[in-house]
């Protein structure tokens, strides 16, 4: 008798559990979709994307042709839509390139940033106690160094790479993270659906992997697409200063650094990579703010 | 109440600054070639130099050993002699503060001001179009990278126009260095730091008001017949302007990263400045202090901003 009632409770639950959690992500996709600036931002990272991955094959000239019977040609002169740099390079097949490796470590310490923080938070909110205190004391320690002196400081003694500047900038920029994880963590730890999961007898990892992580992934997802923002930018300065991306590679923050010393004979060529670098950073920084409000709705109501 | 409060924070900052003396203890000799790192990669110095220098620096001794001298040193102000010229790096230092503060202040100053009034428009016409460009115009100043910002404005505004100075504190040669002339180098820096902070003043504003105006003493207000100016001044604001109080320490280490962006495009002789420079040299002993020493402001101007705060709202001492 006690058996019986409860089979078709299961059955029932089951499909009716899946098209909630369908329904959810089709809420915040609904939400995502009102909010025209975060559109415009993930069409602009889509195309940016897609320029930046099939480079070799949009890009008008190889990236490195030099051409010294064309150096210095202004915005839109024959065969140069972007115009030329010093040493007759083309502006827009520069740009293209620059994109992939701008990109790439503004993704590649976005993961870093992610991984560090999620661990420290995690470690945090689960043992709790002196390791918890020990943790965000130490989050508080790297809070209090202004980040671009801690960056170049890093920077200025390592030799510099994609992988050394990707590192650098992600383990600079963990704190926030470590926060927000421990902070959904402890929060969520308290709450009656896991209080419930518990009475029905989950595991702990089972809890923290089906109820805990799902509940709490929005503020890190939102943090995670605006610290792609943040190292595109910390990126685009320490490879402006000359401590990042090395020449011949070259970055949006690279060729900035370059246009630098022809400023008042060739100005677009400071121009366009900064207008790129404010576009990217712009774009992840528009879907950041409409995946905050896709994701909680009672923020945007108030 | 007050003077316990200051005496628990302080008690709480200790810790906090033998953490950040420890980070960068330990960042100085994980750094490949350590603190002689300079005379290694020196042809000219031989290897029995290196150690002589070692020896006379004393980083043959212990790791703790080192580390306690280097924190009493510290203490006692003496941050060692620059690896270029020999100079005290204190002096340095010490030298360019006032430039910093002066373009910080008045960046804080311009945000304040400029983001209050932004913010509080916002929020009392919350989706009318001056907020809906307030908002965006906020989150595209944010993504602006700042040094190209800077860059754009020495192009347009000092060798387009010609209306300001294209950098420096002070204009070199005769009539150079009066309070105008130094104003004049100013503004340009000042302003783009300002911008930016603008923009994330009006946010912060903006967002605190909009969470008082719908609290339910604020309706209560309303209801008993209360003039809006009143409400507005008496409830929302003074409310209002807690979180941003907490918000002017916790902002500070980004206002100190923005202010060495300005100083390294308007050649502001500032901090910033000295750090950059101090790096094209690998000047270790300056980087060093440079870091200790912003991180320490950095950590002071919290627990100011935490001081007022508790002199403004009595409910933060009790924590």
């Amino acid at each position: 008798m006690a058996a019986t009632p409860a089979a078709p409770t299961a059955t029932l639950s089951m499909p009716a559990r899946m098209s909630r959690q369908e329904s959810i992500a089709g809420q915040i996709w609904r939400r995502f979709r009102q909010h025209r600036m975060a559109m415009f931002g993930l069409i602009t990272i889509i195309v940016l994307f897609l320029a930046s991955l099939f480079a070799p094959a949009i890009a008008p000239y190889d990236p490195d042709q030099v051409n010294p019977l064309a150096r210095h040609q202004p915005p839109f002169s024959a065969g140069h839509l972007l115009g030329t740099d010093e040493i007759g390079r083309d502006v827009l097949s520069r740009l293209l390139f620059a994109g992939r490796v701008s990109l790439t470590v503004g993704f590649a310490a976005m993961l870093v940033t992610i991984i560090v923080g999620s661990l420290v938070g995690l470690c945090s909110a689960y043992y709790g106690g002196k390791i918890d205190v020990l943790l965000m004391r130490l989050t508080d320690v790297f809070l209090s160094f202004p980040t671009i002196y801690l960056l170049l400081v890093l920077a200025a003694f390592v030799r510099p790479s994609v992988l050394s500047i990707t590192l650098i900038v992600g383990f600079t920029a963990w704190m926030e993270v470590a926060r927000i994880v421990r902070a959904q963590f402890l929060t969520l730890k308290e709450q009656e659906f896991v209080t419930a999961a518990r009475a029905m007898g989950s595991t702990a990892p089972r809890i923290m992997l089906r109820e805990l992580l799902p509940n709490g992934v929005g503020p890190i997802i939102v943090a995670a697409t605006l610290q792609v923002a943040a190292a595109i930018l910390a990126e685009s300065y320490i490879s402006f200063l000359g401590y990042g991306i090395q020449p011949p590679q070259a970055s949006w923050g690279i060729m900035l650094n370059n246009a630098q010393e022809f400023f008042t004979r060739a100005p677009w060529l400071a121009v366009f990579p900064g207008v790129a670098i404010t576009l990217a950073v712009l774009a992840f920084n528009f879907v950041g703010d409409g995946l905050r409000d896709a994701f909680d709705p009672r923020q945007r109501m108030r | 109440m007050i003077a316990e409060f200051l005496v628990r924070r302080l008690l709480q900052m200790v810790p906090l600054l033998i953490g950040v003396s420890v980070l960068g203890f330990a960042m100085m000799h994980l750094a490949p070639g350590g603190p002689t790192a300079l005379y290694t990669m020196n042809p000219n110095v031989t290897a029995e130099d290196v150690e002589r220098i070692k020896e006379a620096w004393g980083l043959n001794d212990p790791l703790h050993v080192q580390y306690l001298r280097w924190v009493g040193n510290m203490f006692s102000g003496n941050f060692g002699n620059s690896f270029r010229g020999g100079a005290e790096v204190r002096g340095l230092i010490i030298e360019r503060i006032p430039a910093t503060l002066q373009l910080m202040g008045t960046a804080y100053l311009i945000a304040v001001v400029l983001g209050f009034f932004i913010g509080t428009l916002g929020a009392f016409r919350q989706y009318s179009v001056f907020d809906y460009l307030a908002t965006t115009g906020a989150l595209i100043t944010l993504s602006i990278p700042t040094f190209w910002f800077g860059l754009m404005v020495i192009f347009i505004f000092a060798e387009q126009l010609g209306w300001i100075p294209s950098g420096g504190t002070r204009s070199l040669g005769s009539g150079g260095g009066g309070l105008l002339d130094q104003l004049h180098h100013l503004v340009a820096p000042a302003f783009v730091l300002g911008l930016v902070l603008t923009a994330q003043w009006s946010r912060y504003f903006r967002t605190s008001l909009l969470e008082t105006k719908n609290q339910e003493y604020v309706r209560t207000a309303h209801a008993k017949g209360l003039a809006s100016s009143e409400v507005l001044r008496y409830h929302i604001l003074r409310n209002a302007i807690l979180p941003i109080i907490a918000l002017a320490g916790v902002q500070l280490p980004a206002v100190f990263s923005g202010a060495l962006v300005a100083e390294s495009i308007f050649g502001w002789a500032g901090m910033g400045r000295l750090f950059l420079d101090a790096l094209t040299y690998r000047d270790y002993p300056v980087l060093m202090a440079m870091l200790m020493i912003t991180a320490f402001l950095v950590v002071i101007g919290n627990l100011l901003a935490d001081v007022a705060l508790a002199i403004v709202d009595p409910r933060v001492r009790a924590v």
